[in-house]
């Protein structure tokens, strides 16, 4: 069940990124990021990470990407124009890179071959855990992204406010 | 057989099935409800003709929305415009599925929760569904393209993601209290009375009505509905829809008020608990109501004045009556009285809606958008200091 | 067929999902979309994240995921800023157009 699962999951977030990257109107390639996010959400959960999947969804597809409309159907700068790439980097690029996946996957398999990821194997993903771990060990990064936070409303509300003269 | 009936695979789908029927049927008569309501403020009679006191009136309009000419403009988007309406209706009907109706229930070998399923992080997968429905807005408002549905679909989304941020904060206050994010423990920690509910209790006010007005807002009901006003933009970002994906969008729109009205009712009103111990007679009052009615529907029966009115009040009297009778049947009282107090809450909430729609006046945007970032959302985070603050001085 | 999933499709499928996010960052011409693939990178590192959480069965993965996420929304709200402001200047939102700091 859990194959099935993560193999749905799988082809779909993968389909997806190559759609992200293949096509033309950036609105369908934000879409597309969508579904990469909603199918890596259902992975977190399958790993055990009940509030990583959670915030996933709330925070970067439901906020972060909905900027990322915004600004597309604002802009409504239409789809991009496919001028030539150079002949031989088409040829070669796709196969290089399964190439590359292919190596990356069999040093990866040989490092973690034995060890299986089971629904329910991790039971430390919960809310109350995180809390913890947030307002104890990792206190200071938190007041800085809160921070950091603050710098990046300051900076987004400066930069696209119409100049006063 | 024992072992069929009992497998969670088959207890599941019968319980979407029933869960599905019911909320069909409910959004179809809450959409007759809020006819009459907004007709009995402005003194008429409301849909009257189409059966008795109008109740066919969904009925009529099903077929009319389904045998409408079902026109898809030349000139929009076919991808997005046909995913719009199907974005927001799964949205607001996966929503429902986590809310729990009312405690475990015991039929034949099975025993079950009234709730699909209950996840320990309910409360965020309801806060995530509802962050996504926004693109259902979005999209159709845009793929419609036409600059009316851009505008309101822009100005809806803007709005609907303003107020999340004020409603997280609100849902957030009460979830201190109740230590919990699994509805069905938000529901078991408030039990015992109404002197135990977020509300009273946990002293939560503020946060409740920030939550209600943060759902006006997110459901884009009035007096937040610039968006899809008729005498607005046209009609906002519907304005290019017709037929079974109007019918979609305002699907949608119900079935959210119905999952706002019931977290409201989760967090701050106790769930499914009666508002005091059934020792002390709180299950005789949801009898005694239906008796009253009955007896009101069945004494204006005798002196009707319409024709058809000296059939039909007697005879919803009479259910009435037979409705209070099984009430009193303690076999079913397990499982009935709490769904009554949940539906009960639920509905009075629904009618606080549709009573604001026919009373107040809208917002103009700019209104609304200052409204949200300099009021509610302060007042929000000030609410949960606070109440930060009193439960850690408590539990030491 | 198998009976649970090995931890190493997982880490396979983060490499899969970042090497295509690079593959847009350096080959596509609309701005948005090269930050898109900006994001897709961001995701496929919190999957590595998450599933070295689960290997160590500890919950700083999660956290630093939780920490990557708050980055990447602070870095899209000041990057879309900074896009809206180069459209309006320079009309266009081609790569290769906004090349020289003239004009």
């Amino acid at each position: 069940m859990d194959v099935i699962l993560f193999l749905v999951f799988a082809l779909i977030a993968v389909v997806a990124a190559i759609n992200v990257v293949v096509q033309t109107h950036p609105i369908s390639s934000a879409l597309s990021l969508v579904g990469v996010m909603g199918s890596l959400a259902v992975l977190y959960l399958l790993l055990g990470a009940e509030f990583i999947a959670a915030a996933q969804v709330i925070v970067y597809a439901g906020a972060v990407m909905v900027l990322f409309v915004f600004v597309i159907m604002l802009l409504n700068a239409g789809a991009e124009s496919k001028k030539g790439r150079s002949y031989m980097v088409q040829l070669l690029g796709v196969p290089l890179l399964i190439a590359f996946l292919g190596l990356a996957a069999f040093f990866v398999q040989s490092m973690y071959g034995k060890e299986t990821v089971v629904f329910g194997g991790f039971q430390g993903g919960s809310p109350r855990d995180i809390g913890k771990a947030l307002f104890t060990t990792y206190l200071l990064p938190f007041e800085v992204t809160s921070l950091l936070i603050l710098i990046a409303i300051v900076g987004a509300i400066v930069l696209a406010r119409k100049e006063i003269d | 057989m024992d072992a069929l009936f009992d497998s969670f695979i088959f207890v599941t789908i019968v319980k979407a099935l029933v869960i599905f029927a019911v909320l069909m049927t409910t959004l179809a008569y809450l959409q007759w409800v809020e006819r009459k309501v907004i007709a009995h403020v402005q003194v008429r009679p409301g849909p009257y003709r189409v059966g008795p006191h109008g109740l066919l009136q969904p009925l009529a309009d099903v077929v009319k929305l389904i045998t409408k000419e079902d026109l898809v403009p030349p000139y929009v988007n076919k991808v997005f415009y046909l995913m719009a309406p199907f974005l927001a209706i799964t949205m607001a009907l996966l929503s429902i599925s986590v809310i729990p109706f009312g405690p475990a229930i015991q039929i034949g070998p099975v025993r079950t929760w009234m709730q699909m399923t209950d996840l320990n992080i309910g409360v965020l997968f309801i806060l995530a569904v509802s962050s996504m429905g926004v693109y259902g807005i979005a999209l159709a408002g845009w793929a419609s393209n036409n600059k009316y549905s851009l505008l309101g679909g822009l100005r809806s989304s803007a709005q609907m993601i303003s107020y999340e941020l004020p409603m997280s904060l609100a849902i957030a206050a009460p979830l201190l209290i109740s230590n919990t994010l699994s509805l069905r423990e938000l529901v078991e920690s408030q039990t015992g009375g109404f002197w135990h509910w977020n509300l009273v209790g946990g002293a939560q006010v503020i946060s409740f009505f920030i939550f209600i007005i943060a759902a006006f807002a997110e459901t884009n009901r009035v007096p937040f509905d610039l968006p899809e006003a008729e005498n607005e933009l046209v009609a906002g970002f519907h304005t290019e829809y017709s037929s079974m994906k109007f019918a979609a969008f305002f699907m949608a729109e119900y079935a959210n008020m119905i999952t706002v009205s019931a977290m409201a009712v989760l967090l701050f009103l106790g769930g499914w608990d009666a508002p005091w111990p059934s020792e002390y007679g709180s299950s005789f009052l949801p009898p005694l109501i239906f008796l009253f009615f009955g007896l009101v529907l069945l004494y204006h029966g005798k002196q009707a004045v319409r024709k058809w009115d000296k059939i039909t009040f007697p005879a919803f009297g009479a259910i009435f009556l037979v409705i209070a009778l099984i009430f009193l049947i303690p076999m079913v009282q397990g499982w009935l009285l709490p769904l009554f107090w949940f539906l009960a809450k639920t509905g009075a909430i629904l009618f606080v809606f549709i009573w604001i729609r026919a009373t107040l006046p809208r917002f103009r945007y700019d209104q609304l958008m200052s409204f949200t970032w300099k009021f509610l959302f302060p007042v929000a985070m000030l609410n949960l200091l606070v109440t930060a603050l009193v439960v850690a001085l408590r539990t030491k | 067929m198998l009976a649970a999933v090995p931890i190493s499709w997982f880490l396979t499928l983060s490499a899969v999902l970042f090497s295509l996010g690079v593959a847009g960052f350096l080959f596509r011409r609309n701005i948005i979309t090269v930050f898109m693939s900006i994001e897709l990178m961001l995701n496929a590192v919190n999957l590595s994240f998450v599933t070295f959480s689960y290997h160590y069965k500890n919950v700083d993965g999660h956290l630093f995921t939780f920490f990557v996420m708050v980055v990447a929304a602070a870095e899209a709200a000041v990057g879309l800023a900074i896009i809206l402001t180069v459209f309006k200047n320079r009309g266009t939102l081609n790569i290769d157009e906004i090349d020289s700091m003239k004009n």
